[in-house]
């Protein structure tokens, strides 16, 4: 029971870094119908770039998010300007996913150039620091991992919630035509929305880099499952991810104490299977209505 | 609709007789591996627009019955003993029968849901195949991989039995699309990717078309995977199940034409002999990954539907006697397919 327990921590703890990479993803596809499969392979680029300033400048990876977050959202406003507006709206859904998959491909190609493809993780000095909460062992990194992407998300849904911007996004994931006859600058929704996925991206990647070693080859494995949390939340629900996200850290630590770890990893095929069996449309996901 | 037309038979005649005399004109062993190369792309590329270029269903996981098909052909080799020789490609048509039947429950899956949904859980297909490669141990070897005999073929013309299996291969493909398109079934698909809740409502039945173009894309898939395990001799589970095999085939039909039946070709011609030259003279890997990265940008960006449409909207547009009601612009008509 206590290895339980201790391992439904773990997996909590790794859950909430899990929903903030999602977080990004689902927001990407409410807002422009976009499926971002770059989304790994920039939280990798993120991990790099935060290991990087940690072995070069000393910086703190926590410190790091905040230098990369901007920078992030101005080049996902770019990849946004460039790679996806000039798709046709009626084809942009599934052309997206072929386009950001070519990016991920570059980013993965240019990745493997400079860091080659041994495993790295970013090591600052309380990497191996744990407190003793109740009985159970609870890792400082990991901890502090998902206590800043709980930051993130409040940050993010108070913006959602309580900013004119927010209220923006939220009428068009809601009703894109209705939206705009009301004055919402869906482009500009747009490329905004996508710098925002962007920049959770890469701070997901700064505490990603902490809690697992990874390569350039790491996001299949990430976007794999990614989509199927998204999928399991209903597609475009951010609180959908978020539980899916907490629920699928949860249970995968808590398969791979009690059966082994490599097939855990299939745990998540399995909930994606049972999901299209059960209910397509995900957790709080609205069905498919016309040509989705 | 007419089914064989002249230049339809032409063209056809045309590829089978380029394809059968090439080996007889070229020996130089490099030369026939990039050849192979190519024909199983063209293959791979057209099989999977049967489903992704027909129906509009996108499959990004295709490479998982790649690599279902190369690793059946080692299990039959290894643990059932079928022997060396020609004898490995008589199973060839046996795994693309029991993948296309096995595809049956998944496709059922799979197909409750569309577009970019149906896309991504595809997607998970490549990974629980290549989860089940490295851990059912006792009959893939898992991580260590598995090899195969090398055929004792003549020296001078070792890699023409694998060539002229993988051309049979393609050639079947392109008979399996050209009769599906010109057929119902056809008509289903081209209404399903149109609108499929309108096709729904005319009483076209979606979801059995869909699943026997997934199931028959699925079955033709895994036969150049098997044949490509025989001549590699040895695979292991990240080289079988290579997100890269989806990602090539997708790109070469997207950029001949998806839905066309030379498309998916056309685009293999172009692109395997360039990644073939660039895999031999750089080496890395990591190259390789961003000329693809920027080839698919450059295709998706200023030719979104290929070659061969393309082409085909700038000759009727030229011509002032046939001009197109929605000019160039419009969807890829859905009154068959030519070319």
């Amino acid at each position: 029971m206590h290895l339980i327990v201790q391992a439904a921590i773990l997996g909590l703890l790794t859950g909430g870094v899990y929903a903030l990479m999602a977080s990004g993803l689902t927001l990407a596809f409410g807002v422009m119908r976009v499926i971002n499969v770059a989304q790994g392979a920039m939280i990798v680029a993120g991990a790099y770039v935060s290991y990087t300033m940690f072995t070069q400048l000393q910086i703190d990876p926590f410190v790091s998010i905040v230098i990369m977050a901007p920078a992030a959202f101005v080049v996902g406003v770019a990849v946004q300007l460039v790679f996806l507006r000039p798709l046709r709206s009626d084809e942009r859904e599934e052309l997206s996913l072929l386009v950001t998959w070519a990016i991920a491909l570059g980013i993965e190609g240019i990745l493997g150039i400079f860091y080659q493809t041994t495993l790295r993780a970013t090591r600052p000095s309380y990497v191996n620091d744990s407190l003793t909460l109740f009985g159970y062992d609870v890792s400082v990194v990991r901890l502090a991992a998902f206590a800043a992407s709980c930051v993130i998300l409040v940050l993010l849904y108070l913006m959602l919630q309580h900013t004119r911007f927010g209220r923006a996004i939220r009428a068009t994931v809601q009703n894109p035509t209705a939206a705009s006859l009301l004055g919402v600058e869906s482009n500009r929704v747009a490329a905004y929305g996508f710098g925002i996925s962007v920049a959770t991206a890469t701070a997901a990647g700064a505490v990603f880099g902490m809690i697992t070693p990874f390569n350039a080859g790491s996001h299949y494995d990430l976007i794999s499952r990614l989509l199927t949390i998204i999928v399991l939340g209903g597609m475009g629900s951010l609180g959908g991810a978020v539980i899916a996200a907490l629920f699928m850290g949860m249970s995968e630590a808590i398969l791979a104490v009690e059966m082994s770890p490599t097939w855990a990893s299939l745990w998540f095929f399995v909930i994606l299977v049972l999901v299209l069996l059960i209910r397509p449309q995900g957790l709080l996901g609205t069905p498919e209505r016309g040509k989705l | 609709m007419k089914r064989v037309t002249p230049a339809g038979l032409a063209r056809g005649a045309a590829v089978t007789a380029a394809g059968l005399a090439f080996p007889l004109l070229v020996t130089a062993p490099y030369l026939m591996t990039i050849a192979i190369f190519t024909v199983m792309y063209a293959a791979l590329a057209t099989s999977w627009n049967l489903l992704g270029g027909f129906s509009g269903y996108l499959s990004l996981g295709h490479a998982a019955f790649f690599g279902v098909g190369a690793y059946a052909e080692a299990i039959v080799f290894t643990h059932i003993g079928i022997g060396g020789g020609y004898r490995p490609f008589a199973m060839v048509p046996l795994i693309g029968l029991g993948v296309a039947v096995a595809a049956i429950p998944i496709a059922i899956v799979f197909l409750r849901v569309r577009g970019a949904t149906f896309a991504i859980v595809t997607i998970s297909l490549l990974f629980i195949v290549q989860l089940l490669a490295f851990n059912l141990r006792s009959l893939t070897n898992g991580a260590q991989g598995m090899s195969m005999a090398i055929p004792p073929f003549p020296v001078a013309t070792y890699e023409r039995p694998f060539y002229y299996a993988m051309l049979a291969v393609f050639l079947g493909s392109v008979l399996c699309c050209w009769i599906v398109s010109t057929g119902k079934l056809g008509l289903m698909l081209f209404a399903i990717r149109d609108d499929e809740d309108r096709a729904h409502g005319l009483g076209i039945r979606v979801t059995a078309a869909k699943v026997i173009a997934f199931c028959v894309s699925a079955g033709l898939f895994a036969m150049p995977g098997a044949i490509w395990a025989y001549y590699e001799g040895f695979i292991y589970p990240q080289f079988a199940v290579d997100p890269l095999v989806t990602i090539g085939a997708v790109l070469m039909a997207f950029l001949g034409g998806r839905g066309t039946i030379w498309g998916p070709m056309l685009g293999a011609l172009i692109l395997v002999p360039a990644q073939q030259y660039l895999a031999y003279s750089q080496g890395a890997s990591q190259l390789y990954l961003i000329g693809y990265s920027a080839v698919f940008l450059v295709i998706m960006l200023l030719m979104p539907r290929g070659i061969i449409p393309s082409l085909r909207d700038l000759a009727v547009s030229h011509n002032p006697f046939d001009r197109p009601a929605g000019n160039g612009e419009s969807k890829p008509s859905t009154s068959g397919v030519s070319p």
